[in-house]
């Protein structure tokens, strides 16, 4: 294993890291709140000291970079930048709990919005500022910024795809542009296109700018962590609807945003994911719509509307925003609610879940077999918008599937050994490990994450990371063969 | 640029290689997703799958944007269609296609307009042509011509016994009486830029820049025979082994040409009745013999087996036949055979791969841009050849007064009919070719790249 250029580019992103709480820093001096200054001062300065002992020791870094140091250095480091993103927090004693200060970093980073804090209104800005700042950093991958800004792999041999395909969602990752840093750029011009125009329609509605901010970033990372109390409950319901049409939009394919930017617009209307994905959207806010307007949970129609458009679109995206307390809903939306938390968004989005382009390929996959059954000799190939999908790709899907059940059920068995509720336990499994934040019963949106045990916390920080990374890179880390020599 | 491959294979692979690594775009059009997934894995590049002739294929892999495209796929034919086609969707797009079939060699010069293609390239006559050239000059492992052929970069090994072992550099021009300047050698995989304190060793390999008129007076005064090559044994009767026997014949040298296959055997004898062609498996070392191995004058082992001609040429060495020629095609690093002796080892791929990255870079046609580069030590240096006009920096000044960057070295200066090895008093102006070799640590674009 190349452990230096491992060092190296866990170095590189770790400074990234430290670059981005300039800003942090910036407003917890403006603010004069001069503890959370000292935690981020601190922690700037353990990354500089610690990135140049990696760099030092990583400077004779040798070519050789192959699947299994792509997946060991993605893995490694996102529990570095976690790390470190947990000091401030820690340091400056707006949490004072070493492992509440990580599960929030984590679910920042892994954009889940699971929190711990009670009370969010009464943390410094500043450390508000960092928690959704984190969402936007983890959203679309710190190491594909790094791809994008830093001119890794050009030189030596293209190592870099490793990288993207261990941290970029979905079960077939692809470039857009013949080079990966050009690539690496695109995406992430998308994606700070798309939240600035997040942030000018939010502040149009006449929301405070620094809320703007905090929330575009959140929406933006599909996270989910709020600065309110009550989610977005007090805003207006045109910041509400804003909300709801821009997590959409963070759920989407970024590569479909590249098709419309080359004028494509037919190629994105006609890929299957994109379909389904909004399909889905529009059937499970009509049915809950349905089910909520009988049961007279809300007054008016356009309220009920509202609200379960803003919710579908908050769960199926993973973003984990709320507008009402969903757990008073009843079951029936509750259900659809937990079936769009398994799905979750689309491939090489920012979301989280098991992704709208491996359901297709398991249906798909699923079809071919029962067709197999009924006549053995006859030969399918399963296509997706109109290509043929290789049976790698196909096993690939049908082992993750394998590794998440076994890693649902195995962290629910887990959580379990509190004493808590099944919901309670499930739900709170199922939204770390999909990244979407709020479950359901004592982790409803109404409520948080602080009442579980330190051993529940530290289980469902390992699934978050599992789910953002999609389970392989975590997985690994734990192998003995990877750290084998030969 | 945008530059789109078709076709994966081993020309295909080194293409993506050695472009990726000049940093243009490249898109490869291949049907084998796993060749795909290998090369995408492995250098910055993007991949297409599909029938690369297809224009659906092409469209997705972005001809209308695209400068250029190499279609090197297996099929000649689909090579021709790709670049007909493409060149349809993108009359803007210059195409390179591969054609290896001797018979529509002429036809693709003369249709060149009707299918639409900016060049030809042919690795295995390429090859054929750069063996008959190793043939006229015994003792230099390969040769690299500057200059319109004024001046090359030669290549010696230094065996046990060689006059040149352990004299330092200094003193090497009293020994072989002419001016030829040693500017790279490789010893242990390693290209190293020598200086005149260097001393040489047995087994190094030296990269000798000399005007070509002195390179008969070099081989003289190293020892080494200059005979006329007289009879020459070929082993394989591929597309290679056709066109070397071929353009032997025609300069009289008596040939061997053993084959495995009947009907190849057949065929060959039928193309080229002058030539004693053989129905033999070369593995055999008796048969070898029987056929007149030791009074050959040269062995050149072509077989579509890396092994087997490897195993052939080092059975040659031992029958002391005086010049040995391997044919390699699958190992890109050829440090690991260096210590075996097996002479002059040619690799296809490579030539061909240079010819088309030398189009791509006239292609880019920058003032000061090379016009033509070799690689050389396996490789590890490159050698480029530059046209200095008035708008260069440092026209007129003398060497020694240059600072260059490290590990570069200017090798000769051109002008007119006139080729000089330079010293520090030497300079160059307007108008002349300068030659220059690096390192290959940094692509020299430009000429002004040279200067530190």
């Amino acid at each position: 294993m190349n452990y230096r250029m491992i060092g190296r580019i866990n170095a590189l992103i770790l400074l990234i890291e430290g670059f981005f709480m300039i800003p942090a820093l910036i407003f917890s001096l403006v603010d004069r709140d001069f503890a959370v200054t000292k935690g981020f001062l601190i922690t700037m300065g353990a990354i500089v000291v610690f990135a140049g002992i990696l760099l030092l020791l990583s400077r004779k870094a040798k070519r050789g970079f192959y699947a299994r140091e792509g997946l060991v250095c993605v893995g490694i480091g996102w529990i570095l930048i976690s790390l470190f993103g947990s000091c401030p927090y820690w340091i400056s004693g707006q949490i004072p709990n070493f492992a509440n200060a990580l599960f929030e970093s984590v679910s920042g980073l892994t954009t889940t919005g699971a929190s711990i804090v009670p009370a969010v209104e009464n943390l410094a800005r500043a450390i508000n500022y960092w928690r959704c700042f984190t969402h936007w950093l983890g959203g679309m991958g710190v190491l594909v910024f790094l791809l994008a800004v830093a001119p890794i792999g050009e030189q030596s041999e293209g190592f870099t795809m490793h990288l993207l395909r261990a941290e970029s969602p979905g079960p077939s990752v692809g470039k857009l542009v013949p080079r990966m840093r050009r690539t690496a750029a695109i995406l992430y011009i998308i994606y700070i296109l798309l939240t600035l125009l997040d942030f000018l329609f939010l502040v149009c509605g006449e929301m405070p700018a620094f809320d703007a901010l905090c929330t575009s970033f959140a929406t933006a990372g599909t996270g989910g962590f709020g600065i309110k109390n009550d989610s977005i409950a007090g805003y207006s319901p045109y910041i509400q609807n804003v909300c709801t049409v821009f997590m959409l939009l963070f759920g989407v394919n970024f590569s479909c945003y590249y098709l419309i930017l080359l004028r494509q617009v037919k190629n994105v209307l006609k890929d299957e994911e994109f379909r389904l994905y909004w399909g889905v959207v529009i059937a499970s806010t009509a049915l809950i719509t349905f089910n909520l307007f009988r049961a007279a949970t809300y007054t008016t129609f356009g309220e009920t509307l509202r609200h379960s458009a803003f919710q579908v679109s908050s769960i199926i995206t993973t973003t984990g925003f709320a507008t009402t307390n969903f757990d008073l809903w009843p079951t029936f939306s509750k259900a659809i609610l937990l079936f769009l938390m398994t799905i979750g968004a689309c491939a090489g989005s920012t979301g989280g879940g098991f992704k709208f382009a491996r359901v297709l390929l398991i249906f798909k996959a699923l079809g071919r077999n029962i067709r197999q059954l009924l006549h053995p000799n006859s030969v399918k190939v399963i296509h997706v918008n109109g290509r043929q999908v290789d049976e790698k790709t196909i096993s690939n899907t049908n082992a993750f599937l394998v590794a998440y059940v076994v890693i649902l059920i195995s962290s629910f068995l887990l959580l379990c050994i509190d004493h808590i509720s099944v919901l309670t336990g499930f739900t709170a499994v199922l939204a770390c490990l999909n990244n979407v934040g709020p479950g359901l019963d004592a982790v409803g949106p109404a409520c948080n994450y602080a009442g579980l045990s330190i051993f529940s916390k530290i289980v469902l920080i390992i699934d978050m990371l599992a789910g953002r990374l999609e389970i392989f890179p975590i997985l690994i880390l734990f192998s003995r063969r990877t750290w084998k020599k030969y | 640029m945008k530059i789109l491959i078709a076709g994966g294979g081993k020309l295909g692979e080194t293409l993506a290689r050695q472009l990726s690594l000049e940093k243009h775009e490249i898109t490869l059009v291949d049907t084998d997703s796993a060749i795909l997934e290998l090369c995408v894995n492995r250098f910055d590049v993007m991949a297409v799958q599909g029938n690369c002739a297809a224009m659906e294929v092409l469209q997705e892999a972005g001809v209308k944007s695209a400068n250029l495209l190499i279609a090197v796929t297996g099929s000649d034919e689909a090579n021709l269609l790709c670049c007909t086609t493409a060149h349809w969707m993108n009359p803007d797009l210059h195409t390179i296609a591969r054609i290896r079939n001797p018979e529509y060699n002429e036809q693709a010069y003369l249709m060149k307009d009707a299918f639409a293609i900016s060049m030809t390239v042919n690795p295995d006559q390429q090859a054929a042509t750069e063996i008959e050239r190793l043939l006229k000059y015994p003792g230099f492992l390969k040769r690299d011509t500057f200059a319109k052929g004024r001046m090359e970069i030669v290549e010696l090994r230094l065996d046990a016994g060689s006059k040149l072992c352990n004299v330092p550099l200094n003193n090497l021009n009293s020994i072989i009486k002419c001016k030829v300047l040693v500017c790279t050698v490789l010893r242990d995989g390693n290209a190293i830029t020598p200086t005149g304190h260097f001393v040489l060793q047995e087994g190094d390999r030296l990269f000798v820049t000399a005007p070509t008129d002195t390179l008969s007076v070099l081989l003289k005064n190293l020892g080494a025979i200059t005979h006329r090559v007289s009879r020459v044994m070929i082993v394989g009767g591929g597309k290679i082994g056709y066109y070397l026997a071929d353009a032997l014949q025609k300069s009289h040298v008596d040939v061997q040409l053993i084959e495995r296959n009947e009907e190849k055997c057949e065929a060959l004898a039928n193309l080229l009745p002058d030539i004693n062609v053989i129905h033999g498996d070369a593995s055999e070392q008796a048969l070898l013999e029987s056929e007149g191995l030791h009074s050959s004058s040269a062995l050149v082992a072509l077989t579509g087996l890396d092994e087997l001609n490897m195993v052939i040429a080092l059975y040659g060495k031992r029958a002391n036949v005086p010049q040995v020629i391997t044919k390699v095609s699958r190992i890109e690093d050829t440090s690991v055979i260096d210590n075996l002796s097996l002479g002059s080892v040619i690799n296809p791929g490579n030539l061909c791969c240079n010819t088309i990255v030398r189009y791509v870079r006239a292609m880019q046609n920058q003032v000061g841009a090379a016009i033509t580069v070799h690689s050389i030590a396996d490789g590890k240096a490159e050698a480029s050849e530059f046209l200095i006009d008035e708008t260069m920096p440092h026209c007129g000044e003398p060497l020694k007064s240059l600072k260059l960057r490290e590990n570069v070295l200017i090798v000769g200066i051109n002008r007119g009919n006139h080729t000089e090895i330079p010293n520090g008093d030497s300079v160059f102006y307007a108008g002349d070719s300068v030659i220059v070799v690096s390192d290959g640590k940094n692509v020299i674009g430009h000429f002004s790249d040279i200067f530190a």
